[in-house]
């Protein structure tokens, strides 16, 4: 009978950890959502935006002044000044792949534009704005490398970044490859430089950027996907989305869209 | 809560947990070997020697795991589990030998003088005497390091080392489920620490009775 019980206070323990756990989950879902996020932007009269901080030429911060910069930065703005009259009625929040949607879904921020294309799968859980830009997954290696395309990846590690639709691409297209992920874009080239990986995999917008940094790297095999990136925002709030919709329409009208594009992506060649 | 996700996902959760017992056992025992030595280091009778361990302890502990696991990762080029493992050997080994050092150190002076003066060498009063009853002090504190160290070893989540923190990374990144899943997370990390907790109060219960 001892050692009975002793099981099976074992086994109750975790049971119970879960399902206080879980309780306390409950409780934080049913907070936010009474009021649309297009009213409370108007009420606060600023928006704020999850952007990533580690991705050059999209959103980067600079060390030295502290700023994030890049296009999706300076996209944010533009819709800011469209929607709400001016463009410093903006605040910026670090997202990486991973925690984004979970942020925009707690109320946290109020869209993300983070470089984030737009999938079946994610539109069960945020709502997307029109394309805003036009990637396509590719492939980064060292000059010099055998690697020359997605076909060549057989037996080799290629690093991706955790919550990204690379990740989940690459695993599809390349079923013999190894896969490996990390915590953001930084950390995976790092682990690129000191050979933990063949090659790294994500959208050529980010890799260019790298590339940027870094020439001894290159990319090969052209792209494998497409990656349409949208603005997210949370699920619900079509007003907002139509007129996020409106915004970019007029970015685009009025040549700023163009503007913005033509100081961060230069060289897609 | 969302079960499916646990049956759904149950190979990845698995593959995790397997790589979280291998890291934390190894860690363990070599942790244990590192840490007695570095704690034989700081109580020797002899000062560059008691300097060196000093010198461990002070660096090793006072920096954060995560840096010395990237560092290892990034510098010998070993692959992310191994890396980790590394790393968690080398960081709560500082700490084990901390608490080995206290319980040696906590047994009266005078147990060492009469065994020394009744014609023991050093190394033979060491093991006869003092460590016999330094091991009954130092059995807490070294149960709590071992289980701290089952929980830092989620630290190889972010070289990649595929173990539970990794896979629960992986998991709700492809479902959306974060909440749930890192609650069956929690729960895996549970099913290996508690037990460990209760095996080392079992020891200590033990060693007491001896007494």
């Amino acid at each position: 009978m001892f050692v009975k019980n002793k099981w099976v206070k074992l086994a109750i323990v975790p049971l119970m950890a879960a399902l206080v756990l879980s309780g306390c989950g409950g409780k934080d879902e049913g907070k936010s959502g009474d009021e649309g996020v297009l009213a409370q932007i108007k009420d606060k009269d600023k928006i704020v935006f999850g952007v990533k901080n580690d991705t050059r030429l999209f959103g980067l911060k600079d060390p030295g002044t502290g700023e994030v910069e890049g296009f999706d930065i300076d996209i944010a703005k533009a819709l800011a000044n469209e929607i709400l009259g001016d463009e410093t009625k903006v605040a910026f929040e670090e997202v990486t792949s991973k925690t984004r949607i979970q942020l925009l879904n707690t109320g946290k921020i109020d869209a993300i534009v983070a470089t984030m294309t737009i999938s079946e799968e994610r539109k069960k859980e945020v709502d997307f704005t029109d394309v805003y830009f036009d990637a396509g997954q590719s492939l980064l290696v060292k000059k010099g490398s055998d690697i020359t395309g997605i076909d060549t990846l057989k037996g080799k590690k290629v690093l991706a970044v955790k919550g990204s639709t690379s990740a989940v691409n690459i695993r599809e297209k390349a079923p013999d490859a190894k896969v490996l992920e990390f915590e953001n874009y930084t950390e995976a080239f790092a682990a690129l430089k000191s050979k933990q990986g063949d090659a790294l995999t994500t959208d050529d917008s980010i890799l260019y950027g790298m590339v940027d940094e870094d020439p001894s790297y290159e990319l090969v095999g052209g792209t494998f996907t497409e990656e349409p990136y949208g603005i997210a925002v949370k699920k619900g709030n079509e007003d907002f989305v139509k007129e996020l919709n409106k915004a970019l329409k007029a970015l685009k009208d009025s040549g700023k869209y163009d503007e913005i594009k033509d100081k961060w992506i230069k060289a897609n060649n | 809560m969302d079960f499916s996700i646990l049956t759904n996902n149950i190979d990845m959760f698995l593959e995790g947990l397997k790589n979280t017992i291998i890291a934390s056992l190894i860690a363990l025992i070599c942790s244990l070997v590192l840490g007695i030595l570095i704690a034989i280091f700081r109580i020797a009778p002899f000062k560059p020697i008691n300097w060196l361990g000093t010198a461990y302890v002070e660096f090793i502990r006072n920096i954060p795991l995560l840096v010395i696991a990237f560092f290892i990762f990034l510098v010998f080029r070993i692959p992310g589990l191994a890396a980790g493992t590394m790393a968690l050997t080398i960081y709560t080994a500082a700490f084990i030998a901390e608490a080995i050092r206290a319980g040696i150190q906590s047994v009266p002076k005078g147990q060492m003088e009469a065994a020394r003066s009744s014609g023991l060498t050093y190394p033979q009063a060491m093991w006869n005497i003092i460590l016999p009853q330094a091991i009954k002090i130092v059995i807490p504190p070294l149960g709590n390091q071992f289980i701290n160290l089952v929980k830092n070893s989620s630290i190889i989540a972010v070289i990649a080392g595929g173990e539970l923190m990794y896979q629960g990374d992986l998991i709700s990144a492809r479902t959306f489920v974060v909440f749930d899943t890192y609650i069956f997370v929690a729960m895996f990390y549970l099913v290996l620490t508690i037990p460990l907790s209760l095996g080392v109060g079992q020891l200590e219960k033990r060693l007491a009775k001896n007494n």
